[in-house]
């Protein structure tokens, strides 16, 4: 019996089926990410687990209880949300300390908790600002303190890194994953960024159409991918005779596939290259090495392992 | 050229002084002027009807009278407006359009009839709420409702209704719909919600909503002079009838001004009170 289990739950809006009878299992300290494109499901899977939202079917359990039956105030989950959505009229410590408050935690103790997990996320030092007066990434960090200080059984984060910029999104993959892995909290992420899934995750969730289309390691899912719609959402895949080959795996060689270089896009650490060939249009991505590489128009073969 | 944008504000700039600036700096300077039953209005600079006006407590009483109603007004408005416009934010449509539509139509309604609507229905003994209530045997006397400080208040927060819900609704709009949400996860009951996360954020709402109430309610004229009449003056009132009735400008002139300057001065005190608190939270 896993952690967490969602059971054929689904959530019909109307006649629009929004979850599809996704089941899950999720074990105690897991990090599993819930990923497909915008209306797939997963927020409202998200929400149904925190309660936001009313099953029209199925179940979920928490530790062999129906959770269900437990009022949203009361399931004690942490929920970060795409918006932050923190209390403006509150310092940061106000923020973090709110949910302490409502569990009605011992005022010393609860001092020490907010002191504590301030510090875990960096910013020990703002503890007196109010949210207007954070940048984006410290707003997002007291976000997560917030929901982290009331030792969460489970950990929600609904697109967190989605609002900040590409740089300091990339940095806070590391914080949030390093975070996690401090203090060993059950996690379940609701992402559109398949880097970002891959790069977090212990297992992910590809959804499509209220469905669970694969569920699995990233790595797993990146190089067995279950179906074409897998395929074609965790990076950039080509289809040859019916079989996806990733960019990436595809070399220039002596024989091989003939075709000639249409378009040549030079991104800094490697080369994007699209080749027409008697199979169609294939991308190909090779390392920047300094090599001289094929220009626009040359003629090339291509060789890859079958996969 | 620097002179251009003068120059170019210089036509409104004359209107606002031929409109505002002169009328009010010559209501000032009458204020100063004597009068007399036979003689009228004489041009000289005295201090008569300044030291009238703050010596005899009819007048205190009248200022004071004014000051209090206008604060029932705006903690009544705040009271039932604020609720309001917390519904009426969690409405859907098309429900909020229309209790929108129910809540923002007596403005629509002259001011003058909507009072003599309430004079209708309370006033006397042929009012009509009063003929059922005591038809009905609940009461034995018609409730007391002319001419009354009580008639007055629920008259002017009825008229005044609209100005406060519109204004906590504005400050509503700006809240984030995940907050309660937030509030929730972190374990808080609704009432909790209400209290510590709501509210707070509705406050710079109810309060710009209060000054507008506020100064309204306390110029306000048509309602005083329907329910009040004569017996139960105000401000407005008052000066209305120094200068229509006992021909008095001057001393009319000594209550318009009083009443400019104390509402000036609440006003400005209010705002600066509101961005002192508010302006590092919500900027």
């Amino acid at each position: 019996m896993a952690f967490l289990e969602l059971e054929t739950l689904s959530k019909a809006f109307g006649t629009h089926r929004a979850v599809d009878g996704l089941t899950l299992g999720v074990e105690k300290g897991e990090f599993v990410s819930l990923l497909g494109p915008s209306g797939c499901g997963k927020t409202t899977t998200l929400q149904m687990i925190a309660g936001f939202v009313e099953p029209s079917g199925g179940a979920i359990r928490l530790e062999g209880r129906d959770l269900l039956a437990v009022k949203p105030a009361k399931r004690g989950l942490g929920i970060v949300f795409q918006s932050y959505a923190l209390f403006p009229h509150m310092t940061v410590a106000e923020n973090v300390s709110f949910g302490l408050e409502m569990q009605r935690v011992a005022a010393a103790e609860c001092t020490k908790r907010v002191g504590d997990t301030l510090e875990l996320v960096g910013l020990g030092a703002f503890a007196g600002r109010y949210p207007r007066q954070l940048s984006g990434g410290q707003q997002q960090r007291v976000a997560l303190a917030r929901a982290l200080v009331i030792r969460p059984q489970i950990l929600l984060l609904d697109e967190p890194l989605s609002n900040l910029d590409a740089k300091l999104r990339e940095e806070m993959q590391i914080e949030l994953r390093q975070i996690q892995r401090t203090v060993g909290t059950t996690t379940i992420l609701v992402t559109h960024d398949q880097g970002e899934a891959m790069a977090l995750s212990d297992r992910i969730v590809v959804m499509n159409n209220g469905r669970a289309e694969q569920i699995g390691p990233p790595h797993e899912a990146y190089e067995r991918p279950a179906t074409p719609f897998v395929a074609s959402f965790l990076g950039k895949t080509n289809l040859v005779n019916g079989k996806a080959v990733r960019p990436e795996r595809i070399s220039f060689a002596a024989v091989g596939l003939a075709g000639t270089v249409r378009t040549r896009i030079f991104q800094g650490n490697h080369w994007l290259y699209q080749v027409d060939t008697a199979d169609g249009l294939l991308t190909v991505i090779r390392q920047n090495t300094g090599e001289e590489m094929p220009e626009e128009g040359a003629t090339v073969h291509l060789s890859w392992l079958a996969p | 050229m620097k002179a251009t944008p003068y120059l170019l504000s210089l036509p409104a700039l004359i209107l606002f002084a031929a409109i505002v600036i002169v009328p009010l700096g010559m209501t000032v300077a009458l204020s100063f002027h004597d009068w007399g039953q036979y003689k009228g209005i004489e041009p000289v600079f005295i201090l008569k009807n300044w030291r009238e006006v703050f010596t005899d407590s009819y007048y205190g009483e009248m200022f004071w009278r004014t000051f209090r109603i206008a604060l029932a007004v705006t903690v009544l408005t705040a009271l039932f407006g604020a609720p309001e416009a917390y519904i009426l934010n969690r409405m859907k449509s098309p429900w909020r359009g229309f209790f929108l539509l129910v809540i923002l139509g007596p403005l629509l309604i002259s001011v003058v009839a909507r009072t003599l609507g309430w004079a209708l229905l309370f006033g006397g003994q042929g009012g009509l709420v009063n003929k059922a209530l005591m038809g009905a045997g609940l009461i034995d006397a018609p409730l007391p409702f002319m001419f009354t400080e009580t008639g007055m208040i629920v008259a002017l927060t009825h008229v005044m209704m609209p100005y406060m819900v519109l204004a906590v609704w504005a400050a509503l709009q700006r809240l984030d719909p995940q907050i309660e949400n937030a509030a929730v996860a972190l374990g808080a009951g609704p009432v909790t919600v209400l209290r510590r996360i709501v509210l707070p954020q509705a406050l710079p709402g109810i309060l710009s909503g209060g000054i507008i109430v506020f100064t309204l309610a306390a110029s306000a004229f048509a309602t005083p002079a329907i329910i009040g009449g004569r017996r139960l003056k105000v401000a407005s009132t008052l000066a209305y009838d120094e200068f229509l009735n006992t021909l008095n400008w001057p001393l009319g002139a000594v209550v318009a001004v009083l009443l400019l300057v104390a509402l000036v001065a609440i006003v400005f005190g209010a705002n600066r009170l509101i961005e002192r608190r508010y302006a590092q939270v919500f900027g």
